[in-house]
C-alpha cells in the first residue's frame, strides 16, 4: 500500500515554540514527498492532539505517522498506542526529538528552526520505509527474587507472598535482619526496633510462600523481564539446617571469640553463632575463618555437645538455580567509616565513636547491657553529637543522608533518658521534615539538648587549659554567635553518612542496572517511577537506591511489591519488536554474530549450519548486523533502507 | 645527575642564610645541579598578593618566564615562595585572558610565557626524585636517635597539591628518621607559627610559637627541624621574647631541614650556616657525636 | 551595577563564594578567628548581604596568615584564605581605612622593598614599617633585630640586582594595560 503519511509538530506549549517557529515547520513538512497532511498543534501527547492523529487516519487514509515533539523516552508509547487504536501498526510511527534535541539546546531561533526542519524531514524519509511489525508477548513467571533481607527486602517479600505467589528471599548474612535490627529505639515515634521487626522476620520465616535463602548470595543472571534465571550460591553453614533444633549449646560452648559484626565491632561472638538471640532462621553458622578445626584441625567441641547431631564440617557451598519473572533489589546500605576525616580523631582518640557504634551501646542487648559508658567503664557527663560526617561533604559524599537529624536527636533523647549527662548536638541545618520529626525535635529541644549551630572544626585531646585535661576538646565557630570556641566533653558520637554497599559496583553489573552519580542504584526516574530501572524487570527499593528512613522505606517496598504484582497479575508481557533477523540464505555459519552478542540471544543450528536469533532474548542493539562479514543479518526497524533515507533526510 | 632550575627566594640571602648555604652545600652530595635562576625578582609572597593580585601574579610570571627558558623543573626551597609561584602558575594556566596580558606586558623585557614551567618544592624533590633511601645510603654521621620534632608549618603541605598530608603530614619525619634521627610524635606539627604577622601583631604570633615549642618540649624532642624561612625565623630568632614574655625557659635548637641533612652527610658546620641558628645547636652537634664516640669506645 | 557578590566573585580567588553553607568550619579551624572583627565565615554572609563597606573597612582579612587549613577543610570548595587575599586587594585597591590592624602598613612597605630593590631588602622594609607606623615600637624590636645582624642575618645594605630595571618597566606596562581596559 502507497505510504501516506501525516506529520504532526508540537508547540510543547512554550517548550518547543517559543524557539521554535512550528507552523513553518508544518508548512515545510506539507511539501515533503509522500506527506498527505502536516498539522501544528499545542499538545499533541493530550487527549484532542492523539485525536487528530486519530481522525486523520480515518477521514486522510493516513498509515504513517510523524509526531515532531519530545524525546521517544516520554511519548513514544503514546503515540504508537494512539496509532493502534485507529487501527494503524504501531512501527508505522516516527518520532522527532525536536524538543530535547533542538529547542532545549539553544536559544538561536534560526537555527533552531532549520535543524527541526532537518529532524521532520528526516523522520518524514524513514517513516516510508518502516515496515508492520508484531510485537509478542512472553509469558511471565509468577516467581519472584527479592535480595537483601533488611527491612526492605522482608516488607516486598512479605507483600508479594501474601497474594499467594512464590518469593525466593536470598540474604547474604547468617539471618535477615539487616541494619534496622541493630537500632535501638526508631524516630519519631520511638519504637524499638527489635519490637517491630521481629514479628515480620518471623513471619517471613514460617510464610508459605516465601523460601529463605540465607548465607546466600546470587552469582549469576540471564534472561528478560518475566523469564530470569538465577544461580544463587548457598554457602556451606556447616550445620545442616534440617536437624539443627536451635538450641544454642554450641555458641555456649565455643571458646573462640571474633569481634561481632553485628555488635559493630563493639563486642564479641563466637565462631559458631547466631548474629542476635532472634535470629531467623535461628539456626548457626561456623565462620570458617576464625574456626579452629578449619585452621588447624583441633577443637569440635561445638560437635561434641550438639545433642541434634546437626554440625557438619563436611558441607559444600551449593549452587541453586531458580527462574523467577521479576526481581526486586533490596541489598541496603554502607555505614561511612569516619577514619579519612583525621581532624575527628576516630581510630586515634578514645570515645570517639560513630552513630551505630554508640546505638549498640545503647541497646539493652548490647555488648554494655544498655549502660552509656566510656572506655574505661565510666560513665560520661557530656556527650557531643555531630551532625552531617562524610555527608555534604565535597570530599566524601556531597548529599545529604537524610535520616542523621533525626537519629541523631533520637540519640540525644536515649542519653537523656539514659543519663545526667550534658549533651550538644552540632548542626549545620535541622532536617527534621516527615511526619511527627518537627514535633520530635520540640521535644528534644524541651528536654534540655543544646543544639548548637556548627560544623566542628577538630576533635583534640590536647588541653590548653586545666578544665581541658582529660577531655576530648571540640573546637568549633558557634555560628549563631560568632565567636571560635572551645567544648570540653567525655564522649563524641560522629553521626556518620549511609553510603553504597562497597560492592554496588559488582551487583549492578550482576543485575545489568546502572547507578547514579553518587553511586546509589538509578531509578528509572527520579519523580514518577522511583522502583523501576532501566532494566525491565528488576526494581529496586530501600536504602540501596538512596538513604531513607524506616517509613519510606517500608512504603517503597510495597511500592516494588506492586509492581512485581502488576506483572504477575497480567500473566504476561511484551516483547519489543525491533529484534535482528538472519538471512539463512546469506549466512555462512561463520558465528561471528553469536560470539558478538552480549546477550547470548543467538544460537547456531548445526543440522544446517546457519545462525539463528532467539526473539525473545534479543535486545536489538546492532551489534551483530555490524559484525557480519556477509551482511547477512539486519534489524527489525533499523533497516539499512531505513537509516540511509534518515540520513538523506537530515541533509535537506 | 638532575639538573634543576634553583629559585632560592629573598630571605635565602638575609634572614634565612642558614637555609640558602646548606641547601647549596648539600645539592652535590645528593647529585643535583640547583642553577640558581639568573637574575631572579622576588615571588612578590603573601603581602603582594594581598595589595594587588594581578600585578602580584604578574611580578611571579617574569620569575616562571626566566625558567622556561631554561627547560627544567623550577624549585624553590621557601614553602611561601612555592605557594606563590605554583598559585600563579595555575592561575594563569586556567585564565588565558590573564595571561594574554601578562605577556603582552613581558614582552616589553623580551620575556613571554606559555605556562611549561613544573613548579616544585625542595622536600617534594628530595623525597620523589632523590628519595629517602638514597640519601639514607649517603649518610656519613647518622643523628644517632636525635629526637627531633619536624615541624611542617602551612604552606609547605597546604592547600593541598598532591604531594604529602595537609592533615597529617608525614615527609620529614620520614627524612628525619632515614637520617639516623628519631621524629618524636608532634600534634601540631603542621600548625601556624604567625608567619609574617609577627612583625605587625606580635603579640598574637608570640602565643602561637609559644604553642609549638610547648609541644615539642612535651613531646620530648632536643631540637625541631623545618624547611621554612618565615617559621624558622619565628621559631628560632623569637624564642627569646617567648620566654620573657611568658616567663618559659625553652631552649630548643631549630635547624632547617637542609641542615639536618647536611650534618648526617657529614658536610661542616659552616658551610651548613650553622653559626647563623641563633638558639645554639652545639647540644644537638654534641649530641650526635657524643654518641658515635660511645660505639668507638665501647668496642 | 554588580552586586558586592558578584564584585567578589570575579575576583581572583573569590570565585566559589556562592557554594557557601555558612558550616563555620573555617572559623572553627582558624588560629587567629577571634581576633578579627568579624569571623571568615560572617564575611562571607556579610559579602551576600552586601555590607560593602563594612567588610571592606573591618580588620578580618587582614589577620589572615594564609595557613590554608580553611580551604583543606571547607566541604564546598570555597577557598576563604584567597578570598580574604580577595577582599585585601578591593580594600587596598579602593582606598579603605582600616583600623585596629598594622598589616596593610606592612604589606606596603614590603611590596614598595620589592619595587625599590627587584627583591625584599627585609631591614629595609622593617625600617620603612616602623617609620611610617610607630617608630617607638622599633625599640622593642631591638633585641630581635641585634640578634638576627650578629648571626649574619640582617644584611643592612640591599643587593643589587639587574632585574630590578626589568621589574620597573614591567610593573608600568602592565599598567598601561589595565588603564586602557
Amino acid at each position: 500500500m502507497e505510504p501516506r503519511i501525516g506529520v504532526y509538530v508540537c508547540h510543547c506549549g512554550s517548550n518547543i515554540a517559543s524557539t521554535v517557529d512550528v507552523e513553518e515547520v508544518a508548512r515545510f513538512a506539507q511539501d515533503l514527498d509522500s506527506v498527505v497532511v502536516a498539522r501544528a498543534y499545542k499538545f499533541m501527547c493530550s487527549e484532542p492532539g492523539q485525536q487528530l492523529i486519530k481522525d486523520d487516519i480515518k477521514d486522510l487514509g493516513i498509515n504513517r505517522v510523524v509526531v515532531a515533539s519530545c524525546s521517544p523516552t516520554m511519548h513514544e508509547p503514546t503515540f504508537r498506542r494512539a496509532c493502534y487504536e485507529a487501527g494503524v501498526n504501531p512501527y508505522l510511527f516516527e518520532m522527532a526529538n525536536i524538543r530535547e534535541h533542538c529547542s532545549w539546546v539553544t536559544e538561536d531561533k534560526q537555527e533552531a528552526t532549520e535543524k527541526a526542519k532537518a529532524l521532520v524531514s528526516a523522520a518524514v524519509k524513514r517513516v516510508y520505509y518502516h515496515q508492520p511489525l508484531q510485537s509478542r508477548e512472553a509469558p511471565v513467571n509468577a516467581n519472584t527474587l527479592v535480595v537483601g533481607g533488611g527491612i526492605a527486602g522482608i516488607q516486598a517479600a512479605l507483600k508479594v507472598a501474601d497474594s499467594e505467589h512464590k518469593v525466593y528471599l536470598v540474604e547474604r548474612e547468617p539471618s535477615i535482619g539487616g541494619h534496622m535490627a541493630q537500632l535501638d529505639k526508631t524516630f519519631p515515634t520511638l519504637d524499638c526496633s527489635a519490637c517491630i521487626l521481629t514479628p515480620k522476620m518471623t513471619l517471613v520465616g514460617s510464610h508459605p510462600y516465601i523460601e529463605l535463602m540465607t548465607y546466600s548470595e546470587v552469582v549469576e543472571v540471564s534472561g528478560y523481564i518475566g523469564n530470569f534465571k538465577v544461580k544463587i550460591r548457598k554457602k556451606a553453614r556447616y550445620v545442616d539446617e534440617d536437624k539443627c533444633t536451635g538450641c544454642g549449646l554450641c555458641q555456649t560452648k565455643c571458646p573462640w571469640k571474633v569481634d561481632s559484626e553485628f555488635e559493630a565491632g563493639m563486642g564479641k561472638r563466637k565462631a559458631i553463632y547466631t548474629p542476635f538471640p532472634q535470629a531467623v532462621p535461628n539456626i548457626p553458622v561456623i565462620d570458617k575463618e576464625h574456626c579452629a578445626y578449619f585452621l588447624s584441625g583441633k577443637c569440635r567441641v561445638c560437635e561434641k555437645f550438639c545433642e541434634a547431631k546437626a554440625i557438619d564440617f563436611e558441607q559444600e557451598d551449593k549452587i541453586i538455580e531458580i527462574e523467577v519473572g521479576s526481581i526486586i533489589l533490596a541489598t541496603g546500605f554502607n555505614v561511612f567509616n569516619p577514619t579519612p576525616i583525621y581532624q575527628y580523631g576516630y581510630g586515634r582518640l578514645d570515645n570517639v565513636i560513630t552513630s551505630l557504634e554508640f546505638e549498640r551501646i545503647v541497646n539493652s542487648s548490647g555488648p554494655t547491657d544498655g549502660n552509656i559508658v566510656l572506655k574505661d567503664g565510666s560513665t560520661p557527663e557530656s556527650i557531643a553529637i555531630i551532625h552531617c560526617v562524610g555527608s555534604r561533604d565535597e570530599k566524601y559524599h556531597e548529599y545529604c543522608s537524610r535520616v542523621c537529624c533525626m537519629y541523631s536527636m533520637k540519640l540525644a533523647h536515649l542519653i537523656k533518658e539514659h543519663t545526667e549527662a550534658e549533651v550538644y548536638e552540632f548542626y549545620i541545618d535541622i532536617r527534621s521534615f516527615g511526619k511527627g520529626f518537627e514535633e520530635f525535635y520540640n521535644r528534644v529541644l524541651n528536654e534540655g539538648t543544646i543544639f548548637i549551630r556548627s560544623r566542628p572544626a577538630e576533635i583534640t585531646n590536647i588541653a590548653e587549659s586545666p578544665e581541658e585535661e582529660g577531655k576530648l576538646i571540640i573546637q568549633f565557630e558557634d555560628t549563631l554567635i560568632g565567636r571560635q570556641r572551645r567544648l570540653p566533653v567525655d564522649m563524641v558520637i560522629l553521626s556518620v553518612a549511609l553510603e553504597p554497599q562497597p560492592d554496588a559496583e559488582a551487583v549492578a553489573r550482576l543485575f545489568n542496572i546502572s547507578r547514579s552519580a553518587d553511586g546509589f542504584f538509578l531509578e528509572r526516574h527520579p519523580k514518577l517511577d522511583p522502583v523501576t530501572t532501566m532494566t525491565d524487570g528488576i526494581f529496586v527499593t530501600g536504602c540501596c537506591q538512596s538513604p531513607k528512613d524506616i517509613p519510606d522505606t517500608v512504603a517503597q517496598a510495597s511500592a516494588a511489591a506492586a509492581e512485581a504484582l502488576a506483572m504477575i497479575s497480567k500473566g504476561k508481557v511484551e516483547i519489543e519488536a525491533a529484534t535482528a533477523v538472519i538471512n539463512e540464505k546469506l549466512c555462512s555459519g561463520c558465528q561471528t554474530c553469536k560470539l558478538i552478542c552480549p546477550f547470548s540471544a543467538i544460537s547456531f543450528d548445526e543440522e544446517k549450519e546457519v545462525c539463528r536469533v532467539n526473539e525473545a532474548l534479543c535486545k536489538g542493539c546492532g551489534a551483530c548486523v555490524g559484525g557480519c562479514p556477509s551482511d547477512a543479518i539486519s534489524l527489525n526497524h533499523f533497516t539499512n533502507e531505513q537509516i540511509v533515507a534518515q540520513m538523506e533526510g537530515m541533509l535537506v | 645527575m638532575k639538573y634543576y632550575s634553583y629559585f632560592p627566594g629573598c630571605s635565602s640571602e638575609a634572614t634565612a642564610k642558614g637555609l640558602g648555604l646548606s641547601v647549596q652545600a648539600i645539592a652535590k652530595p645528593l647529585d643535583m645541579e640547583l642553577m640558581e635562576l639568573e637574575d631572579w625578582t622576588c615571588c612578590g609572597s603573601t603581602p603582594y598578593g594581598s595589595l594587588d593580585e594581578r600585578e602580584a601574579i604578574l611580578v611571579a610570571a617574569r620569575n616562571l618566564a626566566l625558567a622556561e627558558k631554561t627547560g627544567l623543573d623550577l624549585v624553590t626551597p621557601c614553602p611561601s615562595c612555592f605557594v606563590t609561584l605554583y598559585g600563579a602558575n595555575l592561575h594563569l594556566k586556567q585564565h588565558p585572558q590573564l595571561m594574554g596580558e601578562v605577556n603582552e606586558a613581558l614582552a616589553v623585557i623580551n620575556l613571554d610565557y606559555h605556562g611549561k614551567v613544573r613548579v616544585r618544592q625542595l622536600i617534594e624533590v628530595l623525597f620523589r626524585d632523590v628519595t629517602p633511601e638514597v640519601i639514607a645510603s649517603k649518610v656519613k654521621r647518622p643523628l644517632n636517635g636525635l629526637k627531633v620534632a619536624p615541624y611542617y608549618g602551612c604552606q609547605m603541605v597546604r592547600p593541598d597539591y598532591g604531594f604529602d598530608d595537609p592533615e597529617s603530614p608525614q615527609s620529614l619525619d620520614i627524612l628525619v628518621n632515614n637520617l639516623g634521627g628519631e621524629a618524636v610524635p608532634y600534634p601540631l606539627k603542621n600548625r601556624c607559627c604567625g608567619g609574617s604577622l609577627i612583625i605587625p601583631e606580635e603579640g598574637l604570633a608570640l602565643s602561637l610559637i609559644r604553642k609549638l615549642l610547648e609541644n615539642a618540649v612535651e613531646n620530648g624532642a632536643q631540637c625541631i627541624t623545618t624547611p621554612c624561612p618565615l617559621c624558622q625565623m619565628n621559631l628560632d630568632a623569637y624564642q627569646g621574647k617567648v620566654n620573657s614574655k611568658f616567663k618559659t625557659n625553652y631552649n630548643l635548637p631549630v635547624l632547617f631541614t637542609s641542615q639536618l641533612i647536611g650534618i648526617a652527610l657529614g658536610i661542616d658546620p659552616a658551610s651548613l650556616g650553622l653559626n647563623t641558628n641563633i638558639v645554639s645547636p652545639s647540644k644537638v652537634l654534641d649530641y650526635i657525636s657524643k654518641v658515635k664516640q660511645g660505639v668507638n669506645s665501647g668496642t | 551595577m554588580k552586586s558586592f557578590v558578584e564584585e567578589v566573585a570575579a575576583t581572583p580567588g573569590g570565585e566559589n563564594i556562592r557554594a557557601c553553607i555558612q558550616c563555620g568550619i573555617c572559623t572553627g579551624t582558624c588560629p587567629v578567628a577571634n581576633e578579627m572583627e568579624y569571623s571568615p565565615r560572617g564575611i562571607i554572609a556579610m559579602i551576600r548581604a552586601g555590607m560593602r563597606d563594612e567588610v571592606l573597612s573591618s580588620n578580618s582579612m587582614w589577620y589572615c596568615l594564609s595557613c590554608y587549613m580553611c580551604t583543606v577543610r571547607c566541604p564546598r570548595g570555597v577557598k576563604p584564605t584567597e578570598m580574604a587575599h580577595a577582599l585585601e586587594c578591593l580594600a587596598n585597591q579602593q582606598g579603605f581605612k582600616v583600623k585596629g590592624t598594622r598589616t596593610p602598613a606592612m604589606y606596603r612597605s614590603f611590596v614598595s622593598s620589592i619595587k625599590g630593590n627587584g627583591r625584599v631588602h627585609e631591614f629595609g622594609t622593617m625600617f620603612r614599617y616602623y617609620l611610617t607606623t610607630n617608630p617607638l615600637a622599633a625599640l622593642k624590636m631591638l633585641s630581635v633585630g641585634l640578634k638576627l645582624f650578629l648571626h649574619k642575618r640582617l644584611p643592612l645594605i640591599p643587593k643589587r640586582v639587574k632585574g630590578k630595571q626589568d621589574l620597573s618597566e614591567l610593573i608600568q606596562k602592565f599598567g598601561e594595560i589595565r588603564g586602557s581596559q
